[in-house]
């Protein structure tokens, strides 16, 4: 249960494209008729795609309308779930795992870089790279640790070095790629070389 | 020397680094799909005892015996429709196996689906994925159309006569719906609190139907295991402790990596024969958490010689879990590591029971200060009561998997606790009135 807030400035209207329209369909396909309920995580985050991923109020109501359910049920579900954002990100938004094996691995090193290039707060949209970073709990991926998130996809084995590059090319609007960053394959164990007699990968 | 200690032809998972390719064609070389209708045409009664005897026990951390669960199910349909529902929930810290199943093994898991689906009589299936696997969540998609494209899914699946559709649903970023009544809440469009059982989900689940709800890595292998024997399966590993599984060794080794092993392999030889060894040799390691954050650490001592399979490790009062390995050296804070862990339970505990919530805080702040070396000894005392207070007070397993960490750092650490505590409070009670309902009245100067 995580503590959010909902933002200052919402707008008034929220509907979903014609596009998400007939995603809507697809989704309620899966679900019995008397079980729309269901879709409501699947169409959240639709909405929340299509709000520069973040979710309005009025989304929610629009939601609740759509399924006929109460609007309290929708709020609550978006409340609960931490992957919902009730108030605006960067347009790339960086989940930074601090877990226990992320953390033995350095993934304060991590935070710390956050904050110089970025923004000095968690969840503060940073002007110059249209950004924002968040402390996350465990994002499954602990033997790639440390690892981020950003948007969709997981960049792994990182180091303060590797990080540097990301973050940089992101300020700087360059493609970055996903994956790992030590060069291996997955999560295949890596070959060791001796360097002065200590093991290292 | 060969390093595998588990034959090269006995793993299940011969693409779990991708080294072959995940594509429908590539795993049909791999032997998946291979006549899946004759062996549902040996039918359920086969099945549910294939599983029974290769004594198969659940991949997802409770080790539950699977052959077992799946007779619980009703024998006849009644009135309510049945459900097959797969948790690939992952967010135990340590663990990472099914990403690796949904991403390169994904038709090993949506045959398992058919299978089970037929063995508990159940035509729908959802597969209840992390909302943060949103990459493996399509690739997994991707994975079911070229299934459904070759006819092994839809109406007569496989040939076999029965109609079976698999069905996504993901997750929002909640620890917590990895427990199975909270998944099922989280599916109805609920928030994911669990529910009290008995009923089980077995006889009231999904929609109040019968269901079945198991971990990706259970179902994963079941295939193989009908097609290779039970008694193939039963053959590696221990007794009552079968078969392979997949490790995933990760913190301070060198290499850390996943791994599929033969159950009850000496954690010592996990470590130094597929992760490289523990970062400044064996002697610098100070404790391990053998099955993903909930189980309690196990100091060097007993890692020398802990063989790593259900049974023994329940003896040396910690478990098997999801087999998420967590190897912490002497380099680190072993106190800020499991405060860490402390902290990660405060931010997931779903709030319904009130010793859960409540105490997952107090654990957490009172680890920050044994951290921070603000706590008393008092403060130890405190912690290993409130330990005892969370667990058996609960709905689900959540309070058991938040304070086990806690006793554990207790158990085998409670000198390096205490080695950063203070005999006396920081700040001192400035009055020393005895304790009055209206206390506050003493301290405001106009009363």
């Amino acid at each position: 249960m995580s503590i959010k807030k909902v933002h200052g400035e919402q707008p008034k209207e929220f509907k979903f494209s014609n596009e998400n329209l007939k995603k809507v369909e697809e989704i309620l396909k899966r679900y019995p008729d008397k079980n729309k309920k269901s879709a409501v995580m699947p169409l959240l985050y639709l909405a929340q795609r299509q709000n520069e991923n973040w979710i309005p109020l009025a989304a929610m109501k629009y939601i609740a309308n759509y399924l006929t359910m109460p609007y309290i049920s929708v709020y609550e579900v978006a409340t609960f779930y931490s992957m919902y954002n009730l108030a605006p990100v960067g347009k790339n938004f960086i989940q930074v795992c601090t877990t226990t094996p992320c953390l033995i691995r350095g993934a304060d090193k991590i935070i710390k870089l956050c904050k110089e290039k970025i923004s000095p707060n968690e969840n503060e949209v940073s002007e110059k790279c249209n950004s924002s970073w968040i402390e996350v709990e465990c994002l499954g991926a602990c033997v790639s640790a440390p690892m981020i998130q950003i948007n969709d996809d997981y960049f792994e084995d990182l180091d303060e070095k590797s990080t540097t590059e990301i973050l940089d090319s992101l300020i700087n609007d360059k493609p970055i790629k996903p994956g790992s960053y030590r060069g291996r394959k997955n999560t295949a164990p890596e070959k060791l070389v001796s360097i002065n007699g200590g093991k290292h990968a | 020397m060969e390093v595998n200690m588990l034959k090269k032809e006995d793993k299940i998972f011969k693409n779990l680094y991708n080294e072959l390719g995940w594509e429908i064609e590539s795993s049909l070389k791999r032997d998946d799909w291979k006549n899946t209708k004759d062996l549902i045409s040996k039918g359920r009664e086969w099945i549910i005892n294939e599983i029974k005897t290769s004594e198969l026990r659940g991949r997802g951390g409770a080790g539950f015996s699977t052959g077992l669960k799946w007779s619980f199910a009703p024998k006849e349909v009644g009135s309510r429709p049945h459900y097959l529902v797969i948790n690939a929930d992952e967010s135990e810290p340590g663990t990472c196996k099914d990403r690796d199943i949904l991403r390169f093994e994904p038709q090993k898991l949506i045959e398992g689906c058919l299978i089970a689906g037929y063995a508990v009589n159940a035509h729908t299936c959802y597969i209840y994925i992390r909302g943060e696997y949103f990459n493996e969540g399509k690739r997994l998609q991707e994975a079911i159309n070229q299934a459904y494209e070759k006819k092994y899914l839809g109406k007569n699946a496989c040939g076999s006569g029965w109609d079976f559709d698999i069905h996504i649903h993901y997750g929002a970023g909640a620890y917590i719906c990895g427990e199975e009544t909270a998944l099922l809440e989280s599916i109805e469009g609920n928030k994911g609190q669990p529910r009290l059982k008995p009923p089980f989900p077995a006889l009231v689940g999904l929609y109040g139907c019968p269901t079945i709800v198991n971990n990706v890595e259970t179902i994963a292998v079941v295939p193989t295991i009908l097609r290779r024997g039970s008694k193939w399966f039963s053959s590696i590993g221990k007794p009552k402790n079968t078969g392979t599984k997949i490790f995933c060794i990760s913190g301070n080794v060198n290499s850390p990596c996943n791994v599929e092993e033969e159950m009850g392999i000496p954690l010592k030889d996990l470590i130094e024969k597929h992760a490289g060894g523990v970062i400044g040799g064996w002697d610098n390691l100070q404790a391990v958490i053998p099955g993903g954050s909930s189980m309690p650490l196990l100091p060097k001592k007993i890692c020398d010689s802990i063989t790593m399979d259900f049974d023994s490790l329940i003896e040396n009062k910690s478990g098997l879990g999801t087999a998420g390995i967590v190897i912490i050296n002497k380099d680190q804070d072993i106190v800020e590591c499991m405060a860490r862990i402390a902290r990660f339970y405060k931010h997931e505990s779903c709030g319904q029971c009130t010793p859960c919530r409540e105490g997952s805080g107090w654990m957490w702040r009172i680890l920050d200060r044994v951290v921070k070396r603000k706590a008393t000894y008092n403060d130890v005392e405190l912690l290993a009561d409130v330990t005892k207070q969370i667990e058996g007070h609960t709905i689900c397993a959540f309070g058991e998997g938040s304070a086990w960490p806690v006793q554990g750092l207790l158990r085998h650490f409670r000198k390096e606790v205490e080695s950063r505590c203070r005999d006396k409070p920081l700040v001192k009670k400035k009055l020393n009135n005895p304790y009055l309902v209206d206390q506050h009245l003493l301290e405001n100067k106009n009363a």
